[in-house]
Order: structure tokens, then C-alpha cells, then sequence
């Protein structure tokens, strides 16, 4: 060979391997790039679900301050007895059957420009079908025939058992869909994916139709209409949101009155028996047990079946009215046990992550830790729990195990259910399974429990299942097997948190009921992203919700960052921020993971943390005549806030007067711990009083101070703020696939 | 007097070590019992600064996964092997020129592009090859709808944006 080839073989083999390197240092450049993306998505995720669950538990909080309020608050005058007496008897209780007024409905004109869908009753297939369509276009159904439709549905419901059956020898196949929260452009999806309901395509919706999402109405509309079509076949399990308090809350009683003004609170009131009349499971071919969240080490299929399951008006509460008799003796001294929200000791926040609380097993006797205590899922609405040793029972706690009916002369109203009764509905409800074998209390939402696989088994085996479905959690595929294929979470609400978060998906049970996944995720723009760009938005979002909450808890923080600033530099390594961040929020997040998105000033390894502070409280905008520490106190309490106005208007109207919210504020404050003059309250109240009229408008103070969450249940969704993302389209309604 | 000091110095970089390698490894570990899944190692380690190639990774799953291979790693093997891989500056990040350069490498002629066919042909031919998966993405975000091409300049420039 001439040295001439082999200069040629050289120098192609050189090219080759130069080749060979630079691909293979473009591609370990590039696996890292997307491990780092990968890891983001995670903490995002993460981000999500511990606000969540935060917000999940101070709604269970709150709803024991209100308790504890109606139990032990002796009023200091007649006028605050009266404002008392007014928000508590104002919860309405469930009615009879027979007390339904159809004249609710008769009465109401359907004008004749009204150009939304017509119904008719009894209803028939092709006015379900027409309803999707219509809703499909955007219209609204009057008012008139949202109440006839839910007066059928009362109806209808109060003649079904606790427990559904299906059966596979009827319907050849059945669909299981999970949490919709609101979000039509899913449930359409899975209508044209899966097609429509029939005699021969049976669906069980397993709970969470409503809040957070901007159509629940309109989702409720479809789900009963086929329900009332399809009896047989279509099937509904009651979800922990099938729960007017829970609505308050979560944006489904906002829904309601922004749609239907005239008639909403009508609405709303037939709709919470509807909600208590729903069903509490399915059970497939007395095989697969399908229920909205979970078990227990105590389930009881029998007891379930068997109680009267209209009873239970709310999860959150088991009594639904105020304690007969007078309120418990005040005493003076230790005896007298500490309900949650007073001053404690430090430190009684807990980490929100599963398995990582060593809290006690559901059935078991009382703890000793007082910390602990109060968040029993049992005792959520027991005011003055009496498990600290020696406190004396008091009118107000000696409850009896059975309210009496028959000695009750408010006879017309259900006696309340039984602890045991309640605790069965709370608990399959609310729970979430874990990886760990056991069963212990679900201290991050505050009620039910997280059940092992032993529990999963041992539920099985007793009643002869092959395994369970359920829902109630967030999936980012929609859906995870766990305990051992035995359990299954499904999930329908795509991009739950946020466009682009999650995928949505149903189950179809085939034939020997083996489960069938199909997944989707209903809206266009996402697909042409790509992951990066995906991940980014639902990343800032996540972020956005942390810096504010960040925001909310200024003052702590600050106290926190000193204490690790002891040369009073007024630096502190991020290291220390790290710390003081977590041992404040508690919300268990990788803290310095998340930092480079949060911490944009690090040039070194030191933070100057009071202008760290100061340019989050930038970020959020505000009212210059309000006080820094007050808004910072709003934000904080926002979600508490919006529930207690809603609670405190209890017409409805959308507006409150200044002493009520004086007055309301003012208890929450101070039960709360919170450090505010009267005086404050009182600027406050009046600068919120736009026209000056003596009444708040609820949603302009809510508005004003971004109080509302980002995504806007009202109007379109092109209305709502969104990053301004040159790939967003057109910003017009998100379609289906 | 100086060692101590400088002891100390080395021990608050390794707490601190500690803390983000915990950190990172909690994300991952789904059940809360100190594992994770032997296929999000990698990740990890990346998240951590990290950019070993596959060869290296692999080697790196060797000396902490368990004498009989379970599938998953324990926290207890990967922290002190991580810590020591974080002290030593071991698999640092690619500079952005030298990615540049080597992209140069796959465009002899120098034109500022490679086309679509090019770079998959590279991708998942030479060096440690892309799966399809990893491919399409990659080309979700790096190919010019319009030329069907890949300008690698404004491409790293994008992606470098992105990281930081």
C-alpha cells in the first residue's frame, strides 16, 4: 500500500472517531439537559401538591375554628351572639323528599329569546345528547331547567342503595372515570374518545365532578341527565367535593351565583341534598369496589351499605348545627383541653409528606402527643377533643353516641350520623393509599386515612374483591397502579394544575374485568410544544404560587433569616435560607433544588435577605394605603378569607356590610393569634368600600387584592391572565383532541 | 491551626453536599423508604451538577447498587459515593464553546447548519446512540420547521438561555 492510502485511512479514520466524539459529547450534553428538565418537572409536581394539600388542610382548620366558635365562644354582647346565630343557623339542612316544592321551578319563565337547549321530563336519550352539544357551543342551560333536572335527580337518587352494582352481563363494557373538577372539555373528550353512554356502554363517574374547573355546572347537568336516561347503566359515586362546605371553598358556589344569579342560591340549596343523596360506591360484577378515595383498616361494606348515607350533609363537619344546651362552662386552668389554632408551642406544624409523620393508626386509642391531636381524622369536627387526660366533660362534649329522634322535637331534620357512621363515609372518601404496609391517619388533608397494602388485602380477602379503583389523586399520566396492580388511581381532569401538567385518563373494564387505560390530554396547544416549553409554563406557574406564598409568610421568614444572621451582616448563606424557608412554610419542597428560581440574586453564596423580601413583596401587587403587614396577613389567610366571606353572605348576594366583616375578621383574628388593631380593621373595611355604601362588594375585594386564584372560573379562558407566549395560538378556548 | 480550619472548611462542604444529594434523592424516592429506582439515578446525579456519559453512569450504578441487583438503590450506598463524585469535580458540565466546536466537527463544510437527516443519522448511529424517543425530542426543539435544519448556534444559544 502506498503511504498515500494509508494518510487517507488515517485521516478518515481520525474524521470518524472526531465524529464519533463530538456525537457522543453533543449527546451527554443533551441527556443532562433533559435529566435537569425531568428533575424540574418533578419539583413542580411537588410544588403543586403540597399547596394543595396546605390548602386542603386549612380548609379542614378553619372548619374547626368555626365549630369550636359555635361550642365554646361565649359572646360578649348581644350583637355578637346575634352575628353568631346568624352565620350558624344560616347552614341549611338537608329537606324530606317530600318536601320538595315543585313549585320551585314551575313558576320560573323561559323567555323566548332564551336560544340555550329545552328540556323535557321525562327525559329522553336525545335530549342528554343535545345537552352535551349545546354546552359544547358554549350555551347555558336556564335556570328553570337546572332545577327541574335536580329535582328529578333528587328524586331519582333517594331510591338507589349506598352501593351501586354493575353487572357486565348487561353493559358489555364498563368505563370508569375519575375526578373531573370542573373541566367540560375532558368529559366531552371522553364522550367522543370512549362514545356516549348507552344500555350497552355502561359508565361509573367516580366522584370530584365539581370545583376548581369553570363548567361543574354544566358537567353536573350531563352526568344527571344520562343518569336519568340510563339508570341502569350510568352511574355516579359521591366524591369529598360533593360537599356544599367543601364548595365554598373551591369555587363551585361561586360558579353557581356568577351564573345564575337570580336563581342560584335556589339552586345551591337543592344541589347540597342532591350531593348528600348520591351514592357511596360501585361495585362491578361484585368484583372490582370502585369509591372516590380509599379504606381503611375499619371499612365496613355492611355498615356502609346499611346507613343512611343523606345523613351525612358534610365530611368536614359531622354536626350540622349548633350544640343544643349551653355552651361548655369556661374553665380556668390546665384541664381544658387546646384545640389547635391557640398558642401552642412550636413546632406543631408537621411535614406534609406521606410516611414520613409517625402519626397513629386510624382505630387506635388517643396519642400522647398534643401536637398531634387536634388533626385526627376522626375527631375533625369534635370540638375540644377529649383526649388530653382529665378534661371534664361538658354539656358541649358530652355527646351523645345517637341523637335521639324520637325525644328530638326538631323531628323534621335527620338526627346526625353516628362517629362510627361518619367516620366509614369519611374514610372512603378521603383517604389515599401508601407504599407501607399499615394504616395511620392522613394528616395532609386532614381527613380519612393513607392505607397500606396490607390493608388493600386484607379488604379483598374479606370481601372477596379482585381490586379496587379509586381516584381523588392527582396523576401526572392520569392513572398509577399500586399495591401490587390491586389498587388503581384514576384520573380524569387533564392539565389539572396547570396547561400542560398532567395527562387525564378513564378505565374501561374488559372482559374477567381486566382494566383497560386510556389516556389524553384535552388541549391542543400542548401537543405542539415541546417538552421544554411545556414544562416551563406549568414550572412558572407553580413558582408564581410560591412566591406568593412566600410573600404570605414575610414577616415569619424574616424572624427566621435573623435568627441565622447572628454577626447582623444582614447576609445569610443559602444554605441558611434553605432552612429558615422550609422550617417556616413547612411544605416539605426541595428547597435547594428550587432555589436558583427563587433566589435570583445569587451572585456568591450570600443572600441579602431583606431585599429578597422586598422584591417578592414587589411582585404582588398592592394597595399603597394598606399596610404591608396586613396584606401580607390577607394573603396568607386568602383561601380562609374568600370561605368566611362566603359563609358570612349568606343570601348570597356577593355582598357583605362593613360590620360584618369587621366582626368576622375580627374573631378570626384573634382566635387566629394574629396581631391587629381595630383600628386597622376598621381603615381597612372602609378603603375596601369602594362606593362607600357600607357594604363590600366580596369579589371586588377579593380582585383587588389578587386574592382570586389565577385561573378565573368566570368568562372565557382567553380572558384569564396568561404568559405571553408567543406559542399560545390564539388564545381561544382550549378544544379537544 | 490551618488544617483545622481548613477541615472545617471541608466539612461544611460536605454537609452541605449532603444536603442537596438528600434533597435530590427525596424527589425521587416515591415510597419514602430511602430507595429509588435504579433508573432515575441518572437523573439525578445530573441534577446535581453531574454530566457523565452512559458509560460512566453505568459504572456509577455499579458501585451502589446492591451485590445482587434489586432494582433499586439505597440512600445509605449513594451518598457517600455521590458526596465523593461532587468533591472530586468528577464529570463536570460541558462548556458551551466546546459543544459549539463539537457540533462544528459533524459540519466539515461549515455551513452553520446540519440537516435533519444529518443529525439523526449521528444521533443515533455514532457516539452512545439516542433512543427514538430521545431523538424525537430532541428534534422537536432543535429542527427549523422551514429549512428542516438544525442551526446549531442559535440552538445551543436557546438551550444555554433555558438552563439558566
Amino acid at each position: 500500500m502506498g503511504s498515500g492510502t494509508s494518510t487517507q485511512h488515517h485521516f478518515a479514520f481520525q474524521n470518524a472517531e472526531n465524529a464519533f466524539r463530538a456525537a457522543a459529547l453533543i449527546q451527554r450534553w443533551y441527556r443532562r439537559y433533559m435529566a435537569r428538565l425531568e428533575m424540574r418537572r418533578h419539583c413542580t409536581w411537588r410544588i403543586f401538591q403540597s399547596i394543595e394539600y396546605a390548602g386542603q388542610q386549612d380548609q379542614v382548620k378553619l372548619h374547626d375554628f368555626f365549630s369550636y366558635l359555635v361550642d365554646h365562644f361565649t359572646p360578649s354582647s348581644n350583637h355578637e351572639r346575634d352575628f353568631l346565630n346568624r352565620m350558624f343557623t344560616e347552614e341549611r339542612f338537608p329537606q324530606d323528599a317530600e318536601m320538595e316544592k315543585p313549585s320551585d321551578y314551575e313558576s320560573i319563565e323561559v323567555p323566548d329569546n332564551y336560544t340555550g337547549p329545552h328540556l323535557s321530563f321525562p327525559l329522553l336519550p336525545d335530549h342528554a345528547t343535545a345537552l352535551v352539544e349545546a354546552f359544547r357551543l358554549k350555551q347555558q342551560l336556564h335556570a328553570r331547567y337546572v332545577l327541574n333536572l335536580l329535582h328529578e335527580t333528587r328524586k331519582h337518587l333517594v331510591q338507589l342503595p349506598n352501593i351501586n352494582r354493575v353487572s357486565t352481563r348487561y353493559s358489555e363494557e364498563v368505563t370508569v372515570c375519575g375526578d373531573l373538577h370542573g373541566q367540560l372539555d375532558d368529559l366531552i373528550f371522553i364522550f367522543y374518545k370512549n362514545g356516549l353512554p348507552s344500555p350497552e356502554r355502561a359508565y361509573v363517574f367516580n366522584g370530584d365532578f365539581v370545583d376548581r374547573g369553570k363548567d361543574s355546572v354544566e358537567i353536573l347537568m350531563v352526568l344527571f341527565a344520562f343518569m336519568l336516561v340510563y339508570p341502569k347503566e350510568f352511574h355516579l359515586n359521591r366524591g369529598n367535593h360533593e360537599d356544599y362546605m367543601v364548595n365554598l371553598r373551591y369555587g363551585f358556589t361561586k360558579e353557581v351565583m356568577h351564573k345564575y344569579k337570580t336563581h342560584g342560591k335556589k339552586i345551591l340549596k337543592i344541589l347540597q341534598d342532591v350531593f348528600c343523596w348520591l351514592p357511596l360506591a360501585t361495585l362491578v360484577d361484585e368484583k372490582v369496589l370502585i369509591l372516590h378515595g380509599g379504606v381503611s383498616d375499619m371499612t365496613d361494606l355492611e355498615l356502609l351499605a346499611k346507613l343512611d348515607r343523606h345523613k351525612i350533609v358534610s365530611t368536614l363537619r359531622r354536626k350540622t348545627r349548633k350544640e343544643k344546651g349551653k355552651p361548655a362552662p369556661k374553665k380556668a386552668g390546665a384541664a381544658r383541653p387546646t384545640p389547635w389554632f391557640l398558642p401552642l408551642r412550636a413546632g406543631s406544624g408537621g411535614a406534609p409528606r406521606a410516611g414520613r409523620s409517625s402519626s397513629l393508626p386510624c382505630g387506635g386509642p388517643a396519642a400522647p402527643d398534643p401536637a398531634r391531636r387536634a388533626r385526627r381524622s376522626v375527631d375533625l369536627a369534635l370540638p375540644g377533643c377529649p383526649q388530653q387526660g382529665g378534661s371534664a366533660p361538658s354539656g358541649a362534649q358530652g355527646e351523645p353516641e345517637r341523637a335521639a329522634p324520637e325525644a328530638d322535637p326538631e323531628a323534621r331534620e335527620p338526627p346526625e350520623p353516628t362517629r362510627e357512621e361518619w367516620k366509614q363515609v369519611v374514610d372512603i372518601l378521603w383517604s389515599d393509599p401508601m407504599a407501607q404496609d399499615g394504616c395511620k391517619a392522613n394528616t395532609v388533608r386532614g381527613g380519612g386515612c393513607y392505607f397500606g397494602p396490607n390493608v388493600t388485602e386484607q379488604l379483598l380477602q374479606k370481601y372477596n374483591l379482585q381490586f379496587l379503583i379509586r381516584s381523588h389523586e392527582c396523576k401526572p399520566e392520569g392513572y398509577e397502579f399500586c399495591h401490587s396492580r390491586k389498587v388503581l388511581t384514576i384520573f380524569s381532569a387533564s392539565n389539572y394544575y396547570e396547561v400542560g401538567s398532567n395527562r387525564g385518563a378513564y378505565v374501561k373494564l374488559g372482559p374477567a374485568l381486566s382494566p383497560h387505560i386510556v389516556q389524553y390530554q384535552a388541549n391542543k396547544a400542548t401537543h405542539m410544544l415541546t417538552m421544554r416549553q411545556r414544562i416551563s409554563r406549568v414550572e412558572e406557574s407553580a413558582l408564581r404560587s410560591l412566591r406568593e406564598k412566600l410573600f404570605a409568610h414575610s414577616s415569619d421568614l424574616l424572624g427566621e433569616f435573623k435568627k441565622h444572621d447572628t454577626d447582623k451582616t444582614g447576609f445569610i448563606s443559602l444554605s441558611d435560607w434553605a432552612e429558615a424557608v422550609e422550617s417556616v412554610l413547612r411544605l416539605g419542597l426541595p428547597w435547594r433544588m428550587l432555589r436558583p428560581q427563587l433566589v435570583s440574586s445569587s451572585t456568591d453564596s450570600m443572600l441579602e435577605y431583606k431585599s429578597w423580601l422586598k422584591d417578592l413583596a414587589k411582585e404582588q401587587r398592592s394597595r399603597e394605603n394598606i399596610q404591608s403587614s396586613l396584606l401580607e396577613t390577607l394573603y396568607r389567610n386568602r383561601s380562609n378569607l374568600e370561605t368566611i366571606f362566603r359563609i358570612i353572605d349568606s343570601d348570597h348576594s356577593g355582598f357583605i356590610s362593613l360590620d360584618e366583616f369587621r366582626q368576622t375578621w375580627k374573631l378570626f383574628s384573634s382566635h387566629m393569634n394574629i396581631d391587629i388593631t381595630d383600628d386597622c380593621i376598621c381603615d381597612l373595611a372602609r378603603s375596601i368600600d369602594f362606593n362607600k355604601d357600607g357594604h363590600i362588594d366580596i369579589n371586588e375585594f377579593l380582585e383587588a387584592f389578587r386574592l382570586v386564584e389565577q385561573s378565573c372560573p368566570e368568562g372565557d379562558a382567553s380572558d384569564c391572565p396568561q404568559t405571553t407566549d408567543p406559542e399560545d395560538g390564539d388564545g381561544s378556548k382550549p378544544s379537544t383532541q | 491551626m490551618a488544617d483545622d480550619k481548613e477541615r472545617e472548611g471541608t466539612e461544611l462542604v460536605v454537609a452541605e453536599y449532603h444536603r442537596k444529594i438528600k434533597e435530590a434523592f427525596e424527589v425521587f424516592d416515591h415510597e419514602a423508604n430511602n430507595t429509588v429506582d435504579v433508573r432515575e439515578i441518572g437523573t439525578i446525579i445530573r441534577s446535581l451538577g453531574c454530566c457523565p456519559s452512559e458509560g460512566e453512569l453505568h459504572d456509577l450504578i455499579a458501585e451502589v447498587e446492591e451485590e445482587e441487583p434489586t432494582g433499586y438503590i439505597r440512600y445509605e450506598k449513594f451518598l457517600p459515593v455521590m458526596t465523593e463524585v461532587l468533591l472530586e469535580r468528577r464529570y463536570r458540565p460541558i462548556p458551551e464553546d466546546t459543544l459549539l466546536r463539537a457540533f462544528e466537527v459533524l459540519d466539515p463544510s461549515k455551513r452553520g447548519f446540519l440537516t435533519r437527516e444529518e443529525l439523526i443519522k449521528y444521533m443515533t448511529e455514532e457516539g452512545e446512540p439516542f433512543s427514538q424517543e430521545e431523538m424525537e425530542e430532541m428534534l422537536s426543539a432543535a429542527v427549523d420547521p422551514e429549512s428542516n435544519s438544525i442551526h446549531y448556534k442559535d440552538y445551543i444559544a436557546m438551550m444555554v438561555v433555558d438552563e439558566s
